[in-house]
């Protein structure tokens, strides 16, 4: 990396390509040399600027001027003004009040924006993903040199189980005991997975950390393998991310060119090989079993269980499975220390959570905040509001299979255990924000649209159940229910949560079950009164309520 | 997207092999491939799989069902010949408060296709899928390769009319 006075960094996500933005970059690359600049000035491409409405974005440093959206034809005002002359080009800057939550180190700078605490998008949008050398330079590969050359498997497992780390896939399963239940295992042949089937709804935090840190999940699945005596894993990337599949499997092969992976990594007697494995399209692959199976070469259809992947994982093998973003905190805790990591967050659910917040906010986009902060902080701080002024209504977690959070839980701290004792969950970090517009019946309908297309079919309650629920609520959003078919949900979702072999069943009972607990009125209302109290429903109730689905 | 008379399906099956390797773990990759270059998975690409991975020196047991088994659990595998543009509608609940619910009713209108069809003059595919990844940037259609953010049912004439 050479020093430079001044840095270019030029957004190159799918959505900048697609405005021009190799177009911009290839400019920059001609005017800079143009003047003679070559020299002074660092021009990169990074994944994702951090907002979606001013791509493609040009950030230029130190001074932290965010530009855009920039065309080819700025490109020679921006050098000649900024680079050559040293002024801002005030028409083309982005707005400031624009800026989302997920450039917060940018907006720190300029002290009038809420600053965010990143820990695993420290480096997203800072470093060119497809160099090695960048990733080096920011801390990359300390933690694994650190493993590997002064820990033992046992003490990396000891950091991380007091640093407190919970699964971030959902479950807040706390990471270490699931390490040291693989390392505790016998056998010559144990594996380790990054689950990246990021495949819930409003979910991306793990597409943006892939695209623009790609090395920090080759180094932590490496730690992770040291860990628990694995000699080869794999990354299950959805198949829609082929940005991301595409960098991942040039991280591999650049780390393998510096012998940070492969045979006897860093001169040490370790080996590791690691795979990057597309999906293929299935939401229930993002469970942990129906991942193995897919990866084996079948349909993903979840096993039961007991028993586990622990000990009966891929090919019947020991198999570590953690998420992306789980993985992504590894690092930065074996460097800094369990202490560090624990300085943040609260004292149950330490750390860092990413959010992304969607829905009729302001402004969209991924931020990464202590766990512990609260949905209305998040809104008013990150959303900057809601749209239009309009009044919140509810927010649902963690895409489909998360809770619906009531105006009156918006002060719970976002943490595991606060969630779970206001018993909501906070599943994946999806913040899907919804207004008074919004028709319950309605959201409901779509997710449970969402199951029934998912639902793997592999055994009856699920199958059977995740379609009669959508059903009915088809029905209470035409006006032909009667008030019996709100019992059939209560029961339909009973049976889901009881006697569903995998996790998308048991949360499909969720949406319905969150409806009529807080939302009971509204449901009520298109079947007593005939009326959609926020007018979204086409009811065409005649006189008499139609044949019931019970 | 080319159509299946324009490319020789075993040369495209051998290729995918090459690429991914013949082992089990290599099969949905195989097909993806496969997928992608024909726009779909004709019975005769299953057929020239199955016989190259239980041939030596990988002496696999897959029979044409298992391929089909698979091809009809995952989204992006089809065994049904595609138009000559896929549209992708995204139906989930983040793209739905979005707006995503008046674009679907003008995306149809504008195509007239049913979801799942094809249109007679086999121009248009028009399929709903559960989340693309793209969710800040809702409601997303996706043509082909091409992915489209925040879509208004305004700018539908013009996007499509991109697509011949």
């Amino acid at each position: 990396m050479k020093f430079a006075r001044s840095m270019v960094l030029v957004s190159n996500d799918p959505e900048s390509l697609r405005r021009g933005a190799q177009q911009v970059y290839d400019r920059f690359a001609k005017e800079i040399a143009a003047h003679g600049l070559g020299e002074e000035v660092a021009l990169s491409q990074i994944s994702d600027a951090g907002r979606f409405d001013t791509l493609p974005m040009v950030i230029i440093y130190p001074e932290a001027a965010a530009y855009g959206p920039v065309t080819e034809n700025d490109v020679a005002r921006i050098v000649e003004e900024h680079l050559y002359k040293g002024r801002l080009v005030e028409d083309l800057l982005a707005p400031v009040r624009e800026l989302s939550g997920r450039i917060g180190w940018l907006k720190m700078r300029k002290g009038a924006m809420p600053a965010e605490k990143r820990i695993v998008l420290r480096r997203a949008g800072r470093i060119d993903p497809e160099s090695i050398e960048d990733y080096i330079a920011e801390e990359g590969f300390a933690a694994l040199a650190k493993a590997l050359t002064e820990l033992s498997p046992a003490q990396v497992i000891d950091v991380l189980e007091k640093s407190g780390l919970q699964g971030r896939g959902g479950a807040g399963f706390p990471a270490g005991r699931k390490w040291r239940f693989v390392a505790g295992t016998a056998g010559p042949k144990k594996y380790v997975v990054c689950n990246a089937d990021e495949s819930e709804p409003g979910t991306f935090k793990d597409r943006v950390i892939l695209e623009g840190d790609p090395y920090a999940i080759v180094e932590a699945l490496t730690i992770a393998a040291y860990s628990v005596g694995a000699d080869e894993g794999f990354i299950y990337v959805r198949g829609e991310y082929q940005l991301a599949q595409h960098r991942l499997e040039h991280a591999i092969e650049q780390a393998h060119a510096y012998g940070l992976l492969g045979k006897n990594i860093m001169g040490t007697n370790f080996s590791l090989e690691l795979h990057v494995h597309s999906g293929a399209g299935a939401y229930v692959c993002g469970e942990e079993t129906a991942l193995l199976e897919s990866i084996e070469g079948k349909r993903g259809e979840p096993r039961a269980r007991p028993p586990y992947p622990t000990t009966h994982g891929l090919w019947g093998k020991p198999t570590l499975v953690n998420n992306v973003e789980t993985l992504a905190n590894v690092p930065p805790i074996l460097v800094n220390g369990a202490e560090w990591y624990r300085q943040f967050g609260t004292p149950s659910s330490p750390g860092t959570k990413t959010y992304t917040i969607l829905g009729n906010v302001n402004f969209t986009g991924l931020i990464e905040v202590p766990m512990g902060i609260t949905l209305r902080e998040i809104i008013n701080i990150y959303g900057h509001g809601m749209k239009d002024d309009a009044t919140f209504k509810m927010a649902q977690t963690g895409g489909s299979s998360g809770s619906i959070i009531p105006a009156s839980l918006q002060d719970t701290p976002m943490d595991f255990e606060s969630f779970r004792k206001a018993g909501v969950s906070l599943g994946s970090g999806a913040l899907l924000v919804c207004d008074e517009r919004t028709c319950v019946v309605d959201l409901a309908k779509v997710l449970l649209n969402f199951f029934r297309t998912e639902c793997c079919g592999k055994c009856t309650p699920c199958r059977v159940g995740t379609e009669r629920s959508y059903l009915v609520f088809d029905q209470i959003s035409k006006g032909q229910a009667n008030l019996e078919d709100l019992d059939t949900l209560l029961k339909l979702a009973e049976q889901l949560e009881q006697v569903s072999n995998c996790g998308l069943g048991q949360t499909a009972a969720v949406p319905v079950r969150d409806t009529l607990k807080y939302f009971r009125a509204e449901v009520e209302a298109h079947i007593r009164l005939g009326v959609c109290p926020t007018g979204v429903c086409h009811l065409t109730r005649e006189s008499a309520p139609a044949h019931s689905m019970a | 997207m080319l159509k299946t008379e324009e490319k020789d399906v075993i040369a495209v099956v051998e290729t995918a092999i090459q690429k991914h390797g013949s082992h089990a773990d290599a099969l949905i990759p195989i097909l993806l491939e496969i997928n992608h270059e024909l726009g779909y998975l004709p019975k005769e690409a299953f057929h020239a799989v199955r016989k190259r991975v239980n041939a030596p020196p990988d002496h696999m047991f897959i029979s044409d069902g298992r391929l089909y088994s698979l091809a009809t659990f995952y989204h992006m595998l089809s065994i049904d010949k595609p138009g000559r543009h896929v549209v992708q509608f995204c139906e989930s609940a983040p793209c739905h408060v979005q707006g995503g619910r008046e674009v679907w009713q003008a995306l149809q209108d504008e195509l007239q296709v049913h979801p799942g069809e094809t249109s007679p003059d086999g121009r248009w595919t028009l399929v709903t899928v559960s989340c693309l990844g793209a969710c800040g940037v809702g409601p997303v259609v996706v043509i082909d390769d091409e992915m489209f953010g925040n879509v208004t049912p305004e700018q539908l004439p013009d996007i499509l009319a991109k697509y011949e």
